[in-house]
């Protein structure tokens, strides 16, 4: 008798669906509360390592060419060799500043990828293969993005 | 000028951008852009590209402090995603066919609008009505904080929003910017979602958008380590002085400025569009 009054109260107290729904749907919010929060401080810290690259690079770069007139009018960057990821590790290993400062870029441009895949591999692990699959799309798009984007 | 002072220049008004931008929630890209273009005579695409990493850094680094205060709703994030990542290799693969008057003369156009939306300020939140069957599939409705305790909210119009969305990203990836005033046209006033959820929901997708176009944008040759490094770091250390200052900030006359400039660089940029200095 007391436990069936205490269901009904816990209904009306939730205007959306079933108590047991909507208390399955407040754990689930809870645990993606705490799974994006991990998430967004990895995203931190990617975003203070690429930074960190992208410092070197500067260093390097201003140091060596800090006296010459730089000139961007007129654009020239389908000539840039570090529109690839080939060019951009072969100059980063020959230390050129801006093929490092490039380097920092693209993990810059990767850790969004990462937090996509984080929270694929999230939504899997709580079973919401719903969410799963929108986040793969999502993951599908950019990867088309990043590694078919010189076929355009 | 030398790389030297140039770079420092660059770094100085990149700063200045992403630390206005965070206070006002505007961003720091809309004004990126217009300052390259218009101060440092840098071609446009070299802008956009530049532009486009710094909104990666800069919503990638709050995603954190944005989903600690319990407004950012997730699921409704990685749903619109699916639109604004298409969206954006839509508007990348745009921005690479049209003149760069024509995307001039659009980001003078978002640039008012996104000044009309500051001054217009926050509208009342919603009332809670009947749920959406559509939502209420794809279980987007959810809770914030408010001043009496959690509320909850419910999604509504989602094709709607979602088509918005796809808009969002396409300007996104044509103009180098995070779009967020777009985002949260879409989520306010289409899809009924309270104001504070909207705004952070769109800070945490503004990252994935952009990363989308920028795949595309570096194979093009748009961006160019000389003049990403100082707007990335730049924009990089304003909007976290931002995030620290915004805590005890009044807004109100800062937004009411900042929209000032919005416009009449939003003007400049039309303007030099028509006659086709830039």
């Amino acid at each position: 008798m007391n436990s069936s009054e205490g269901k009904k109260s816990g209904k009306a107290m939730r205007p959306f669906g079933s108590g047991r729904s909507a208390e399955a749907a407040q754990f689930s919010a809870w645990k993606d509360q705490r799974m994006e929060l991990i998430i967004g401080n990895l995203l931190r810290a990617g975003v203070l390592l690429s930074a960190g690259v992208v410092v070197i690079g500067g260093i390097i770069y201003v140091s060596r060419h800090g006296r010459a007139i730089p000139d961007y009018r007129d654009f020239r960057g389908e000539l840039s060799p570090l529109r690839n990821f080939a060019g951009i590790i072969h100059g980063t290993l020959q230390l050129s500043g801006r093929a490092i400062i490039q380097f920092g870029l693209l993990l810059l441009i990767a850790t969004p990828v990462a937090r996509v895949i984080f929270s694929a591999v999230a939504f899997a692990w709580e079973r919401d293969y719903l969410y799963a699959a929108f986040t793969l799309a999502v993951l599908a798009v950019l990867t088309y993005s990043l590694f078919g984007g010189s076929l355009h | 000028m030398s790389v030297l002072v140039f770079t420092a220049l660059i770094a100085l008004g990149s700063l200045v951008a992403g630390f206005l931008g965070s206070l006002t929630g505007l961003g720091g890209g809309v004004v990126i852009v217009p300052l390259l273009a218009l101060v440092f005579h840098v071609d446009m695409r070299y802008a956009i590209g530049a532009s486009l990493v710094s909104v990666i850094a800069t919503s990638s680094g709050a995603a954190a402090a944005y989903v600690r205060e319990g407004f950012s709703n997730i699921r409704i994030g990685m749903f619109l995603e699916i639109a604004t990542t298409v969206g954006a290799i839509a508007g990348a693969l745009i921005a690479t066919h049209v003149s760069t008057a024509t995307i001039a003369i659009v980001f003078g156009l978002v640039l008012i609008y996104s000044a009309y939306l500051s001054v217009r300020g926050q509208p009342a939140s919603p009332v809670v009505e009947n749920q959406d069957p559509l939502a209420r599939a794809l279980r987007l409705d959810g809770d914030y904080p408010t001043a009496e305790g959690r509320e909850r909210y419910t999604v509504h119009r989602i094709p709607l929003g979602f088509g918005l969305m796809f808009g969002a990203g396409t300007l996104s990836g044509l103009l180098g910017i995070g779009s967020g005033a777009v985002k949260v046209l879409a989520m306010d006033q289409a899809m009924r979602i309270p104001f504070k959820v909207s705004t952070t929901t769109s800070n945490f997708m503004i990252g994935v958008t952009a990363a989308a176009s920028a795949g595309i944008y570096l194979a093009r040759g748009y961006i160019d380590p000389g003049i990403a490094m100082p707007v990335v770091l730049g924009a990089l250390a304003g909007s976290m002085l931002g995030a620290k200052v915004l805590v005890n900030a009044r807004t109100k006359y800062l937004r009411a400025v900042f929209g000032v400039v919005i416009v009449a660089l939003g003007i400049e940029m039309i303007f030099n569009g028509f006659t086709g200095r830039l």
